[in-house]
């Protein structure tokens, strides 16, 4: 048993709590240091973890050393090693945009709640035991309510009343499904109760089957699936961008655990309840996608566009995905990537444009032109396409992905149909925003005060950077998407996972 | 009336004030309703070890049984994070009660007391 499991759970929460308690105050540029120098130490990490999961191996490390369904266990395997990898690529570029834009200047303890927010997304990507994936998500939780309210301002406190109220009534329907499928089965281990379910009595298939679909809804409102979407945008609009790029990996911690849970425990051999979110999934996930796009086009601001798209992008991924097959799970896998990236890479674009205009802000109006527009522009541009899903980025090759393999599904032909309507509606919604942007700022005088950030040439290249990162995502699609695909492959041989969690029995 | 009736509805009562509580449009209101329900959850999470009288926490010898230790301890984790969330919560309700001038759920102001 080696130790690097709990690394990326215990060092984070380490770091947090150093810059917290000695790095306060007037030291914030020594936690700068500190916090970039972890971030980029959480990409090492993550890539380490993905080296160690591309072996094929699934490794689990038992907290004090209980033995598995007694104790928590710690499971790394390719899904879980990719994810970890990819919340640590994201953390990276928006602590390095938050501190080159001074937004950790406007309140306190940033770098202390962000690197507590990492915790608990490692932490939920990494767990094996139910109850402990609710503390992480707690924890996620309660960092992501401190981050969304760093700055505050009355819009966004009351867009925070909303988003913790939200949660918290998630949070108390987790414990109910997790209630009632400890009290059916009797363990909170998740390999364990894939077990138990599987030679569950017929009596208790119905409570079985009800667990379930309460732990998918919760799940579902992670991920903002329709009709526990509305909390999304408002939250997404209403914090600042660099948090909302942030929490754009948040979504995905929702349809992280719907895959993982119900190819686990409800797969095929958990009797009558077995695919059972399946079915409530894909109508849920088209009229997101429907929802997502349509609301692109009645945006106000660029925050709002981007969180719609946000929204979209969530109902295409979970379309993918409520397919249940393994070709489906690879390109969902692969769209989950690239939605991340592309949706933070927006938040950032409107960021540095609302930076720019005044009092216009992000605004979608009309307003005099800014500096930097031609760079602002191109961003913006590329930011679109990848979200909307045109070629030459990875938006237009995880759709492709995903439209190949849902082909041979029974609702194959309604996915394809919604998601090539929507991309031609969003299509529309982004290039009537750019233009409204960019092409019709009058001639005139540079807005009186806007707050270009301290380091205008480094928030752009992170932007940028991240932009080339979809780039790479690519350029190197079929590496990408063979680990992808031994991932998901993993995912269904749940014989595998059981065996390396219980051990052979 | 047994004691699985006397939980179940007490589950029950609680669970329903905390549900009408929620959906009102004041943040207080909608605070002590995450109260209600956050104590449904722990009477509920409690009640699935099953319901045991006089049987000892732990293993005894000499007892016919047991009671389940784990949902004590699933109740213990899940009453620090509500109770801390509560605290959270109201807390941040207070701030947005006094920033943005009005307590109501959704943040517009109540038209019929508008400030004047």
């Amino acid at each position: 048993m080696t130790h690097w499991l709990i690394a990326p759970i215990v060092l984070p929460a380490l770091t947090a709590t150093v810059i917290l308690l000695f790095l306060r105050g007037r030291r914030l540029r020594l936690a700068r240091y500190v916090s970039l120098g972890a971030s980029a130490a959480w990409v090492a990490l993550g890539a380490t973890l993905v080296a160690r999961a591309s072996t094929g191996a699934i490794e689990t490390y038992a907290l004090g050393n209980w033995p598995a369904p007694f104790g928590i266990v710690l499971v790394l395997d390719r899904l879980s090693a990719v994810m970890v990898l990819l919340a640590a690529v994201l953390g990276l570029a928006v602590s390095l945009y938050a501190a080159a834009s001074d937004l950790d200047r406007k309140g306190w303890h940033f770098h202390s709640l962000f690197h507590l927010q990492i915790v608990g997304l490692n932490g939920a990507f990494l767990t094996g035991d139910l109850f402990n994936l609710f503390v992480f998500f707690e924890m996620l939780l309660i960092a992501s309510y401190g981050l969304m309210l760093h700055g505050q301002g009355p819009a966004r406190l009351k867009a925070g009343v909303q988003y913790v109220v939200v949660n918290l009534a998630g949070s108390t329907l987790f414990l109910v499904a997790v209630g009632i499928l400890y009290g059916v089965t009797g363990t909170l281990n998740m390999a364990d109760m894939a077990m138990k379910v599987a030679a569950a009595p017929a009596g208790d298939e119905a409570l079985i089957h009800a667990g379930g679909l309460l732990l998918i809804t919760v799940f579902a409102l992670k991920a903002a699936l329709f009709p526990l979407h509305l909390w999304l945008p408002r939250t997404y609009a209403g914090t600042s961008a660099p948090v909302a790029a942030l929490f754009v990996i948040m979504t995905k911690v929702g349809a992280y655990a719907i895959v993982r849970v119900t190819t686990l425990v409800f797969g095929a051999s958990a009797g009558e309840a077995a695919w059972a979110p399946a079915a409530w999934l894909l109508p849920a996930a088209l009229v997101t996608l429907v929802l997502g796009f349509v609301g692109v086009l009645s945006a106000r601001s660029l925050r709002d566009l981007a969180a719609f798209g946000v929204v979209g992008s969530m109902g295409t991924l979970l379309a993918a995905v409520s397919v249940f097959q393994p070709e489906a799970i690879t390109a969902a896998l692969y769209y989950t990537l690239h939605a991340t990236l592309a949706g933070a890479a927006l938040f950032l674009t409107a960021d540095l444009v609302g930076r720019r205009r005044g009092d216009h802000g992000d605004a979608l109006t009309p307003g005099p032109r800014f500096p930097q527009v031609e760079v602002l522009s191109v961003l913006y541009f590329l930011a679109a396409i990848a979200v909307v899903g045109l070629p030459p980025l990875s938006g237009f090759l995880g759709k492709l992905f995903i439209l190949d393999a849902v082909r041979p599904s029974a609702h194959g032909a309604w996915i394809w149909g919604f998601i090539l309507g929507t991309t031609v509606v969003s299509l529309v919604g982004f290039a009537r925003a750019g233009s409204t942007l960019f092409w019709e700022s009058a001639e005139g005088p540079h807005a009186s005060h806007c707050k270009v950030p301290v380091h205008p040439e480094l928030t752009l290249g992170i932007t940028a950077a991240l932009l080339v990162g979809l780039g790479g995502l690519t350029v190197m699609a079929g590496p990408v998407t063979a680990y992808l695909g031994a991932a998901s492959a993993q995912l269904f041989d749940t014989k595998a996972y059981l065996g390396a969690v219980l051990g052979a029995r | 009336m047994s004691l699985e009736f006397l939980v179940a509805s007490g589950i029950g009562v609680l669970t329903s004030a905390g549900i009408y509580l929620l959906l009102r449009p004041r943040t207080f209101d909608v605070v002590l309703g995450l109260a209600f329900l956050s104590y449904a959850i722990n009477l509920f999470l409690f009640s699935m070890g099953g319901l045991e009288l006089g049987r000892p926490p732990f293993f005894d010898a000499g007892a016919p049984g047991y009671t389940d230790p784990v949902p004590q301890s699933l109740v213990l984790t899940a009453i620090v994070i509500s109770f801390a969330m509560t605290a959270l919560l109201l807390v941040l309700s207070l701030r947005t009660y006094l920033e943005a001038g009005t307590d109501h759920v959704d943040g517009e102001a109540d038209p019929k007391k508008r400030a004047p």
